[in-house]
């Protein structure tokens, strides 16, 4: 019986999501070759004369600076990078992954903790709700990682740097999601439920933490996982600015001034990597702790 | 203590309990409107008064005032980099982003497989730091606005997408019955029905898509640009620590950044007043 | 034991003040069950949740075991079931009825002897490690119920409890909470819209109308205390069933002149 329903489970998902998903992928990639040839014939056609046409083809995809790299070339890139070079090294990939994402979860952890703040004072006090909730929201509407390179540069001059200045970034950009989410789910017991508790004459911080707080809790595991991306791009763009010689922002950068396509791509490659891997993360936190409260099923 | 940093205090604390006062007011509009302004002026007036009293450095810091001076002397800069980055680069990216976006989701809709399988990716995918594309954008686009409006477009596509599909998706299936009573065609019912109920999905969308085509397109400017843009002028004005014309593009970004805001949520407010999140 | 005299109650909405009780004024004893019955927005429930201390009226007198509602509420004198049974769906049924208990800081061997006897007395043994969403709507609404006893209020407020069940499951529950309410002797106050239901439970059947709010009639019921689902065949029975629809008939018509 178990089985059996196990093996339903495994069916269900195999056709309503790993093979719809991976059939995507597979012919994304196939798209990624054919669209390679013609990016890169111009560039193969200069530096060799006289190749039939397949073998024109295969130039298009092992060119050392391609215009679009294939994925093939990427994923080589890769590998090397992350398994062939010391961690320490300034050309291992982990390195700089690791760089990026002590900024990233130190942004994170300081946003989530400033959102929940802010959303536990806005819904708790009616001067700090009029007067601060409509200034978050216009905050969202400014493109705050334009102002990330002055911050970096400014915070260098006063002698703040190496991951402070990035985690702040990284931090302004995920305290946005968390404050709108807690905000949401604190607010999200109804009127029912307020007034039994009142009837218990259950103080503020009782109701808080008996009611708010947990009914909360789904709203803010979705907003911990956008602003966990959001501190991702945050530290990626950080790094960006002239000086930053660490991290997968500054790697897609000297790609770019040594025209090192493949680097740029791998760079992007293991940015998307990390994403995955937090956003994951907090998924996989989020299925426990509902689960064990019984919220979902 | 210097009379400027008690003046910071005594506003600091008066703005507070004024606003205290007025959250309290029966009439619930009243304070609606007033509050938040009052909030917003309290903050200038203490970042004014901070900087003067404690001698920050303009180069760190410069005061709300020395912007505004900044600002309103070098209009000209201001609207050649605004035309060049938000009108030719973000604008455009948004426009063809969103809409590339949105016939797909019409485009998938019939065919379940894709669908399925295009969701989760989607929402993968928007989650992924897409900003740092820019650079590779600028080599195959070259540094003018194309580049930017390529970003752009990137970076909006799966939000988009990903938001107009579950719109679409998510009909009431008694409305849908309703609809194969009168036997309405394919098309009918998407005209009739489906998307006017995907429309707040696509608005949700359009918002998210704002933020990011704005981004979007003064990020890639980092990566190279002509010797205008938003973007260009903020990293060369900050190599040159002329913070005050930093600020006056970034106040250039709010405003803009606001004002489109406001024009999608005024037009979803007309189009989707039927929906319960927008009644109160 | 709750005294209402004169109470008048007006909201402000955004159409102008509206009349939810004008000069609501009445009496319940102890052990009494009394019904308020009515057309919807003829303030039965405002009433309850003035006695709760959940609304404050604009004018007018309530004590509740002779003290003012809100230090009733404070402590702790009622307990009172909404028309949802408002259950956590993050805790299980033991868990919701520990609930209040846990917030008005019972030690925990209190706790544990206080569930399990209102389990006892709601019937629900058995399903003490449920979670609400897998229980039946008749058995989240005695679980609810059993949440509200769980503590010593010798005062039940009841919102429409039984409104979203379905008649044969409230016949089942009308009779059982008139089991219960003959075993621990509580003061309960009943909120409902069933005619039937109302002259089945109640000693005293307060009749209201609606705008403004007010009391038609306030009828003491003749039948036993102890009765059963038969008794609703009988002439008594159908007698004040009659008086109270000629209440709620009473209101109408003023209404329409």
């Amino acid at each position: 019986m178990f089985f059996e329903r196990l093996i339903e489970m495994k069916t269900s998902y195999l056709a309503n999501k790993f093979i719809p998903v991976s059939t995507i992928v597979i012919l994304i990639g196939l798209f990624w070759y054919l669209v390679a040839v013609p990016m890169n014939s111009d560039k193969v056609s200069r530096q060799f004369k006289n190749l039939t046409a397949s073998e024109h083809i295969l130039k298009c995809w092992s060119l050392k600076k391609p215009k679009l790299p294939t994925p093939h070339q990427i994923i080589n890139e890769m590998v090397n990078t992350t398994f062939f070079k010391k961690i320490s090294s300034k050309r291992s990939l982990v390195y700089h992954g690791w760089i990026t994402l002590q900024a990233t979860l130190a942004g994170f952890f300081l946003g989530t903790l400033l959102g929940i703040l802010l959303a536990l004072g806005i819904v708790h006090n009616k001067a700090m709700d009029l007067s601060v909730m409509p200034w978050v929201i216009a905050s969202q509407t400014i493109p705050i990682l334009a102002i990330a390179p002055m911050i970096i540069v400014v915070m260098n001059s006063v002698g703040v740097t190496g991951l402070l200045p990035k985690a702040i970034i990284s931090m302004y950009l995920s305290f946005f999601p968390v404050v709108v989410g807690m905000v949401k789910g604190l607010r999200s017991p109804d009127q029912i439920q307020l007034d039994q508790m009142k009837t218990w004459s259950a103080s503020s911080r009782e109701i808080l933490w008996y009611l708010r707080f947990p009914s909360s809790l789904p709203f803010l595991f979705a907003s911990l996982k956008v602003g966990v991306a959001a501190s991702l791009v945050g530290a990626i763009v950080g790094e960006l600015p002239s000086g930053a010689i660490a991290g997968l922002g500054a790697r897609m950068l000297a790609g770019t001034y040594y025209g090192q396509t493949i680097m740029i791509w791998s760079a992007l490659f293991a940015a998307a990597f990390l994403a995955a891997l937090l956003v994951f993360t907090i998924d996989f936190l989020q299925k426990i702790t509902l689960k064990r409260m019984a919220i979902i099923r | 203590m210097n009379t400027f940093l008690i003046l910071f205090f005594i506003i600091w604390l008066g703005g507070w309990w004024i606003n205290i006062k007025i959250s309290n007011h029966k009439d619930a509009n009243l304070p609606r409107f007033i509050v938040p302004s009052l909030f917003g002026i309290v903050i200038l007036l203490m970042w004014e008064l901070a900087v003067i009293g404690l001698q920050i450095n303009p180069i760190l810091l410069p005061a709300p005032s020395a912007i505004a001076l900044k600002f309103s002397r070098s209009l000209d800069i201001l609207w050649i980099d605004f035309v060049q980055t938000l009108v030719k680069g973000a604008l455009s990216g948004y426009i063809l982003g969103c809409g590339a976006a949105f016939l797909t989701a019409i485009a998938i809709d019939k065919f379940n497989f894709l669908k399925r399988g295009l969701l989760p990716l989607g929402n993968f995918i928007s989650a992924l730091p897409i900003v740092g594309m820019a650079p590779i954008f600028v080599m195959w686009f070259g540094f003018d606005w194309q580049s930017k409006c390529a970003i752009v477009v990137v970076m909006v596509y799966f939000p988009m997408l990903v938001n107009s599909v579950q719109g679409l998706e998510l009909v009431d299936p008694s409305r849908q019955d309703l609809m194969r009573t009168y036997s309405a065609s394919y098309t009918q019912t998407l005209i009739k029905l489906r998307l006017p109920s995907a429309l707040p999905f696509i608005f949700n969308g359009l918002k998210i898509c704002s933020t990011l085509a704005l981004i979007g397109a003064i990020v890639a400017e980092f990566f190279g640009s002509p010797i205008k843009g938003m973007g260009f002028r903020i990293s060369s004005e900050v190599g040159r620590f002329a913070l005050d014309m930093v600020w006056a593009e970034i106040f250039v970004a709010a405003i803009a950044g606001c004002l489109f805001y406001g024009l999608i949520a005024l037009i979803e407010k007309r189009t989707t007043f039927w929906h319960p999140s927008q009644q109160k | 034991m709750i005294s209402v005299s004169d109470v008048n109650l007006t909201f402000e909405t955004n159409d102008g003040p509206v009349n939810a009780l004008k000069n609501v004024s009445m009496e319940v004893n102890e052990g009494d069950f009394v019904s308020f019955i009515g057309p919807s927005g003829c303030g039965k429930t405002t009433l309850l949740r003035v006695i709760a201390a959940l609304e404050t009226p604009t004018e007018g007198r309530v004590t509740v075991n002779n003290m003012t509602p809100d230090e009733a509420r404070k402590a702790r004198q009622y307990g009172y079931v909404f028309q949802a049974a408002g259950l956590y769906p993050w805790r299980t049924v033991s868990g919701n009825i520990k609930l209040p208990l846990e917030i008005m800081g019972y030690s925990t061997s209190e706790k544990e002897d206080r569930t399990r006897k209102v389990i006892d007395l709601v019937e629900l043994n058995g399903f003490e490690k449920k979670f609400p969403w897998q229980l039946s709507g008749g058995m989240q609404q005695r679980a609810s119920i059993a949440r509200a006893l769980a503590f010593d209020a010798n005062i039940l407020l009841m919102d429409e409890p039984f409104g979203a069940l379905d008649e044969i499951v409230r016949d089942r529950l009308n009779g059982e909470l008139l089991n219960l309410w003959a075993r621990t002797r509580k003061t309960i106050c009943f909120v409902t819209h069933s005619i039937p239901e109302a002259v089945f439970l109640s000693t005293k059947i307060v009749v209201m109308s609606p705008r403004p709010g007010r009391i038609t009639d306030i009828i003491e019921s003749t039948l036993p205390k102890k009765r059963d689902l038969n008794i609703r065949d009988s002439r008594e029975f159908i007698k004040i069933a009659q008086r109270v629809r000629e209440g709620l008939k009473a209101g109408q018509s003023e209404d329409v002149f």
